[in-house]
């Protein structure tokens, strides 16, 4: 057991390693493809292994000496606890039925041992990053996510929108990551180490003032900020749709953005030490929330749609786990893994059948694809949180938490947040695969060649949707607390899931407006009783604002030239003028004053050069004189 | 009158002389007057070599530099400049410079001397009182000074055929 | 008054200084070499002073020979004077056949 989780690391590095050298010049590309696969299902077995092995009260440490720096040690390691197992199993599950899902999907794409070589980094590093026993190596894994999200997000690097979209989720969350490792650091030099262990010891002693705790919570926190595209780092994460479909549907869904809900569960014992941090962080996660969700009410890319659902969910999770809802916000991010990749692996048959992107150039394709169509429902009525589907259980969970710990306003924002959840879900479904077909062949990126794939979804696209189909309907009843929420009482949290076993009627109230927002929905678009337009028209301020994304990218671009861009035009100035002025007037300097001027000593009439000899003795001998006068 | 007036007499005018014409050798205009001042200072260093009782050495400044460099001084400037032009022995641009450190140059001998001792008397030391000098420095020569004796009349046949070549016309 | 041999190291400073002078603000050829011989001269003084007044200890032959080592070398720098002179002359000689003057600001290619 002891080396399950080393195997686990083991076979995805393999597989990066074995695609990069090996199948380099490899006539048939399709080999990286398999090898990669062929690591993932390994991965996945052995996570199943590990997750069969870990009770409530297991804490399997494991780790080796790195290097020393003077008298601190470095240490590499792996630790697995249950929240680490759960994980596991959603990072290897998830990665391989994506990857198998882009045999179809990337079939004679020219970057296709780069996408699967990628592919092999990003699990091996979010399966580090999970497995990671400290904090120093969790970061560094948390780096390497991101280069994985760049290098993918930007797949199709000819395109200038994908490569401007990569540079701008890497420098996003760059500024998340800076506080991160700020909080790392303050951490370490309050605790003088980097373990977990160590620093929960600390946290429970006392030895840690309570000041610094929330000051490095909400470090740490920031870090969440920026790689969990919360408010207000969330602008990354629509331009990142840029990338092919099966990366948004892992990457951007299920796991790497995910890290920093559960880097925020990891340092649970950090956070939940001081009151404002953990206030802190549910109000971003209930703003961003909301937030999000209005963005969705107006997106018109099917898959922009989807990232600001993913927002408003991770804001979900943010929410769950500041009102002190541990379990309930783990357990939402756990469900939606599956829920949030049969989505968007679902909306990326559309694409790669239709080669349309834009909700209003859809329609009717319910008769063309129709297993895509149901299981892009099944997902949608999930993320709605229709009971008894998975999203019900754990939103539930969340809203429940934030009700019995007081936060009255987080709780409303979360029930409105509900509402606009169902309605923008059941618009994209009713877009997209309801009406008459409206279908005009169009040029997304994602597109198979002139969408020729009329004859139907392939098996390699749907054996996925329907498994991730199957997981949303069932993965809530684990944490279902009419059952007795065993999720949570595997976690080890299991008092949180007591809230009296979910009240009724949040689960009435939940459902009425679930109900609310596809009826809305479905009288827009689906019977046309109410013009969607007229209703724009009749909001339009508001309408605006949505479609500008409250104007924040411009904010934040106008920032950027004004601060940024001005800085580095002071600093290229510096750089010409001081620094080459500096090294080019020492030039000039040595050429014209030690070079032609001192030159001119050399005159050649033999008489100036007796003169200076002579009165350089006369000079000597005045100071011999002077010396020895003393 | 004892000898060391008389000594301190001849000394005087002799010291005062070789000044006034060091000084005109250097500052007299015409290039042949200087020549015929430096004449005059050779003839009294040999008048001060007398007083010291260094007779040999007075007839051999005589002989050597009154005769034979003189000689060859006025034939140099017979042969390179117009001796007799007003400007033949201007200053250069540098004089007043040079003028200035000589004087100092001048003064720092001078106190560097003044603050030494010297194992001197006024007397002639008894060592050299009534030697024949002449004999004596004849005899230095083939011993003592064997060497040096030798290397200087290798040095003058250097110097003799050195002149030669540089002066021969091309 | 006594002359002693203080007296004739003053003198022969003086001289040496102003052939010192000479030798380095004239501007012909051959007021340099005057001056040079000026210079040596006086050099020369300071040797047969030395050799007149200084007391070297010791006994006849011996005494003999250091007490008059100055008149020697006197004898020595007059024979190396004269060589030089001879040399000096041939290059001045050669110099204003090349370049028809003597004067030292003009003899300087050896320049920047």
């Amino acid at each position: 057991m002891q080396a399950v989780p080393w195997l686990i690391l083991a076979a995805p590095l393999a597989a990066f390693l074995v695609i990069v050298f090996g199948t380099l010049y490899a006539r048939n590309e399709r080999l990286s493809g398999y090898v990669s696969i062929v690591a993932m299902l390994c991965a996945a077995v052995l996570a199943v292994v590990a997750l069969a092995g870990t009770t409530s009260a297991t804490h399997l440490r494991s780790s080796l000496d790195w290097f020393a720096l003077g008298s601190t040690r470095f240490t590499l390691g792996v630790l697995l606890d249950p929240l680490t197992a759960v994980m596991l199993v959603v990072v290897t599950v998830v990665s391989l039925l994506v990857q198998i899902y882009s045999q179809s999907y990337m079939a004679g794409d020219s970057g296709y041992r780069r996408y699967y070589a990628f592919m092999s980094l990003f699990s091996l590093s979010m399966l580090g990053l999970v497995l990671a026993d400290n904090f120093l190596q969790l970061y560094i894994f948390w780096e390497l996510v991101g280069l994985c999200s760049y290098l993918l997000i930007g797949h199709w690097y000819q395109r200038p929108a994908a490569a401007a979209a990569a540079k701008k989720a890497f420098i996003v969350t760059r500024f998340g990551d800076l506080g991160f490792l700020v909080g790392i650091l303050v951490l370490y030099a309050w605790t003088g180490s980097f373990e977990f262990g160590a620093i929960e010891s600390a946290v429970k002693s006392g030895a840690l003032a309570g000041g610094t705790i929330t000051v490095a919570a909400i470090l740490l926190f920031a870090g969440a900020v920026g790689k969990s595209a919360q408010f207000p780092l969330h602008v990354w994460l629509p331009d990142a749709m840029e990338g092919p479909t099966p990366v948004s549907a892992l990457i951007h869904a299920a796991t790497m953005v995910a890290a920093g809900v559960y880097m925020v569960a990891r340092a649970y014992t950090i956070f939940s030490a001081s009151a404002d941090a953990m206030l802190v962080v549910a109000i971003i996660g209930g703003f961003t929330a909301l937030f999000a969700a209005t963005h969705a009410l107006v997106a018109v890319d099917i898959k922009r749609v989807l990232a600001y659902s993913t927002v408003s969910q991770l804001g979900y999770m943010m929410m769950g786990l500041g009102v002190g809802a541990y379990a309930a916000g783990v357990f939402h991010l756990f469900n939606h893994a599956f829920f949030k990749a049969l989505l968007f692996l679902a909306a990326g048959v559309v694409i790669h059948m239709t080669g349309v992107q834009d909700l209003p150039k859809m329609g009717g394709l319910a008769r063309k694809m129709p297993i895509t169509a149901a299981t892009f429902a099944v997902g949608g009525l999930s993320l709605a949180g229709l009971f008894p589907l998975s999203g019900f259980w754990s939103k539930e969970q969340i809203l429940d938490g934030a009700m019995a710990s007081g936060h009255t306003v987080l709780f409303a924002l979360g029930l409105l947040t509900a509402l606009l959840t169902a309605f923008y879900t059941a618009r994209a479904w009713l877009l997209a695969f309801w009406g008459e077909g409206r279908v005009v062949e169009g040029d997304a990126a994602d597109a198979d060649v002139h969408g020729e794939h009329a004859s139907g979804e392939p098996a390699v696209m749907t054996v996925p949707l329907l498994v991730l189909a199957t997981a949303a309907v069932l993965t809530g009843l684990l944490g279902s607390s009419w059952l007795g929420d065993p999720f949570a009482g595997f976690l080890g949290h299991a008092t949180e899931g007591a809230h009296g076993g979910g009240s009724v009627e949040l689960a009435l109230v939940s459902t009425a407006l679930v109900i609310a927002g596809i009826g809305l929905a479905w009288l827009m678009y689906g019977s046309r009783s109410i013009s969607a337009e007229s209703v724009g028209a009749t909001f339009r301020p508001v309408y605006v604002m949505l479609v500008r994304k409250y104007w924040l990218d411009d904010l934040y671009g106008w920032m950027v030239r004004v601060f940024v861009l001005a800085l580095s035009e002071l600093l290229l100035w510096f750089d010409k003028t001081v620094v080459d002025g500096i090294v080019n007037g020492t030039g000039w300097l040595a050429a014209a004053v030690f070079g032609r001027a001192s030159s001119r000593s050399q005159t050649g009439v033999a008489a100036n050069y007796g003169l200076v000899f002579f009165a350089g003795l006369l000079v000597m001998g005045l100071a011999v004189l002077v010396g020895l006068g003393r | 009158m004892t000898e060391e007036t008389w000594v301190a007499i001849a000394f005087w005018v002799l010291a005062a002389g070789l000044v006034a014409s060091a000084l005109a050798v250097v500052l007299l205009p015409r290039i042949l007057h200087s020549a015929l001042a430096l004449v005059l200072a050779f003839v009294f260093v040999a008048g001060l070599y007398v007083i010291l009782s260094a007779e040999f050495i007075a007839a051999v400044q005589v002989i050597v530099y009154v005769g034979a460099v003189t000689v060859l001084v006025l034939f140099a400037i017979m042969m390179t400049e117009s001796s007799q032009v007003r400007g033949s022995n201007a200053p250069n641009r540098q004089a007043w410079l040079v003028a200035v450190v000589a004087a100092g140059l001048l003064a720092l001998i001078v106190a560097v001397l003044s603050s030494a001792t010297w194992n001197a008397g006024t007397r002639m030391p008894d060592t050299l009182a009534g030697t024949d000098i002449v004999a004596a420095i004849g005899r230095l020569m083939l011993s003592e000074f064997f060497v040096p004796f030798e290397v200087a009349a290798v040095l003058l046949l250097l110097a003799m055929i050195g002149a030669i070549v540089i002066a021969r016309p091309d | 008054m006594t002359v002693t041999l203080d007296h004739y190291l003053f003198l022969s400073a003086a001289v040496f200084a102003i052939g010192l002078f000479g030798a380095l603000s004239r501007r012909g050829l051959v007021a340099v070499l005057l001056s040079i011989e000026l210079m040596l001269n006086a050099v020369n003084i300071t040797f047969v002073a030395f050799s007149r007044y200084l007391d070297v200890p010791g006994s006849d032959q011996v005494a003999t020979a250091g007490q008059l080592s100055g008149q020697v070398f006197a004898l020595f720098v007059i024979a190396v004077a004269a060589a030089e002179a001879a040399v000096a002359l041939a290059i001045i000689l050669a110099v204003y056949r090349t370049r028809r003057t003597t004067n030292i600001e003009d003899v300087n290619t050896m320049k920047w």
